[in-house]
């Protein structure tokens, strides 16, 4: 629930000493690292670790979106920004107009898997098919266009589960999978991946899409094909081969080249332990790594 | 300590600035900051998101997309549209059956409460309903997602029970306490001599309650019927978590829709400070703040007439 709360977007954890900032208080130097929701996890994690690692360096960790972490690296707030999607041309501008050169790091991918209640009886779908199921003057908008009947579905109607409009993986899906075109209205829009698979586990006639991270038992996951090519399950290991067609890369930014402390961090966290760290929380890491 | 001060003071020069002058001019002047502070922060409010929400105005605003459009779609990467209609038709249809859920119960609460239930049960009630409203909203949107949602998908056999309905039915009860405490304020308002005079004329309980007492507070009662509607117009937390969040004018109360309130709660978070988004939802803003303005101020207007006959 607390994830609906994104106005407030205030999650900071691992900062073991209660008020104490920068090189002052307790002698611990804090890199603010901000963004994504999608990494979110995946950066607690990695902040929790590196604190055991070396305690001298805490790295405050926080939600709230990947445009909120672009902002807050362009205004200074943040050290290092998450973001599943790439910084735009404007925002690149934004910062150079500031003085500040966004350097990008590819620090993992992420199969953007399609949900389904398990009584769906479909196991396999197409990016046109999709693309039909959600982009405006898409044809399908029954389950019986499909050529399925869904048990406990009587009104047949396809349930659009979507994310507000200025999540990352709204925005990469939308580039993936619907070519750019817009979305159709009445999508129902969730402020988050988990209320996603939620929503479409309890819903027999809903249709969504997030991060494979967010996978529950509780949904199915049908496997996706290309135009002609073979329909690939989603999982780490087709995301890291490239064969799963709709995996997406994971950024974090610097503010210029990095230096001291957040080079250290950014090195660890592309390094093994931190690789395998985002391979355990389910997401495929940037190059071949070999986790215990 | 009295009668010594009392003693002081007559003993001393009467131009003399002591310590109780400065402290009366202190408090004075504490208490006047605080009485007008609340115009300054509704000046504030009013300019800060006036400045906000102005340069998307005078910008990029096509009037009729703006109010004709459904297509809501502000981050769209090949045409960005800010068609608010789906928006404002959500809010208006939630708002609408909130009033058709809260209207009945707030009324009959502040009747019985007001006209017949007497001591220890009026206290009791009074105290209750007042408990209701001090319920944070995001409890109420959380009883919507988990105990309306699958309620309404069991009873009606719809796919999915976030909408119109259980919006609706949330916002109702939100609302219910608010209006039961001004209208049965409305009630005591009306003098006991018209009870007492319909009574000596051989009316029944009911027929003074429908006839006398209802009507003679009828200002009241609309008032309480506005502030209802201002509470449920602006309402954001249980509205975010209970109506589906999907643009779409409803055409059945199973609709999933969507609110402005919950638009700008959902979406400023991540908009880029300045961008024609940031300050569309800032328009959104200024609507929503001129709308609940012009309804409370409508109800106060009400309520002062009804204080003058």
């Amino acid at each position: 629930m607390s994830r609906t709360l994104r106005v407030l977007p205030f999650l900071l954890v691992s900062v073991a000493c209660g008020g104490c900032d920068g090189s002052s208080g307790a002698g611990r130097d804090i890199i603010q690292n901000k963004g994504s929701d999608t990494l979110v996890f995946v950066a607690l994690s990695w902040a929790e670790r590196y604190g055991e690692i070396n305690p001298s360096v805490a790295v405050a960790v926080s939600g709230g979106g990947s445009g909120t972490g672009i902002s807050a690296l362009v205004n200074g707030t943040a050290d290092i920004a998450n973001s599943s999607r790439k910084m735009r041309n404007r925002e690149i501008e934004g910062a150079q107009s500031r003085g500040i050169e966004p350097i990008e790091y590819v620090v993992g991918f992420d199969a953007l898997a399609v949900f389904l209640h398990p009584d769906n009886p479909i196991e396999a779908l197409s990016i046109t098919q999709l693309a039909e199921i959600y982009a405006e003057g898409g044809s399908h908008e029954t389950w019986s266009q499909l050529g399925v009947s869904v048990p406990g579905c009587s009104s047949d109607e396809i349930v659009r589960v979507s994310r507000q409009n200025n999540s990352g993986t709204y925005a990469y899906f939308q580039d993936a999978v619907l070519g750019q075109a817009d979305y159709k209205l009445g999508s129902l829009h969730m402020n988050g991946s988990s209320e996603v698979v939620d929503l479409v586990a309890n819903t027999p006639c809903a249709i969504g899409y997030s991060g494979l991270a967010y996978a529950t038992e509780e949904v199915e996951m049908p496997c996706i094909s290309t135009d002609g090519g073979d329909c690939v399950s989603p999982s780490v290991e087709s995301a890291i081969d490239g064969r799963y067609p709709i995996a997406r890369p994971l950024f974090m930014y610097t503010a210029g080249e990095p230096t001291g402390m957040i080079k250290e961090y950014m090195d660890w966290i592309l390094g093994e332990a931190g690789q395998c760290i985002l391979v355990d929380k389910g997401f495929a890491p940037a190059g071949s790594v070999s986790c215990a | 300590m009295l009668t010594e001060r009392v003693q002081l003071s007559t003993s001393i020069d009467l131009d003399h600035r002591g310590r109780d002058w400065y402290t009366d001019k202190a408090v004075t002047f504490l208490v006047f900051v605080g009485g007008i502070s609340a115009i300054v922060l509704i000046i504030g409010i009013f300019v800060f998101i006036t400045k906000e929400g102005l340069g998307f105005i005078a910008g990029s605003l096509d009037v009729r997309e703006f109010f004709g459009s459904l297509a809501w779609r502000p981050t769209s990467p090949t045409k960005p549209t800010y068609g608010i209609l789906g928006l404002i038709a959500g809010t208006a249809s939630v708002t609408g059956l909130a009033m058709v859920v809260s209207v009945p119960f707030s009324l009959g609460a502040a009747i019985f409460i007001g006209e017949f239930a007497t001591g220890r049960l009026r206290e009791t009630l009074k105290v209750l309903v007042e408990l209701l409203a001090a319920i944070p909203s995001v409890v109420w949107g959380f009883i919507g997602l988990s105990l309306l949602n699958p309620l309404i998908i069991d009873i009606f056999d719809v796919p999915v029970g976030l909408g119109v309905l259980n919006s609706g039915i949330i916002l109702g009860l939100m609302a219910a306490p608010i209006m039961t405490t001004i209208a049965e304020d409305a009630l005591k308002a009306v003098p006991d001599t018209y009870r007492e005079a319909a009574e000596a004329m051989g009316a029944t309980k009911w027929q003074v309650i429908f006839r006398v007492v209802l009507p003679a507070g009828r200002n009241g009662l609309v008032a309480a019927v506005l502030l209802g509607v201002g509470r449920g117009f602006g309402e954001t937390m249980a509205v975010l978590m209970a109506t589906g969040n999907s643009i779409k004018i409803p055409t059945s109360p199973f609709d999933s829709v969507t609110a402005l309130t919950a638009t700008i709660a959902a979406e400023l978070g991540d908009a880029p400070v300045g961008s024609d988004h940031y300050r569309a939802l800032f328009t959104l803003g200024i609507l929503l703040f001129v709308v609940t303005f012009i309804i409370n101020l409508t109800a106060d207007l009400v309520v002062r007439r009804a204080g003058r006959k």
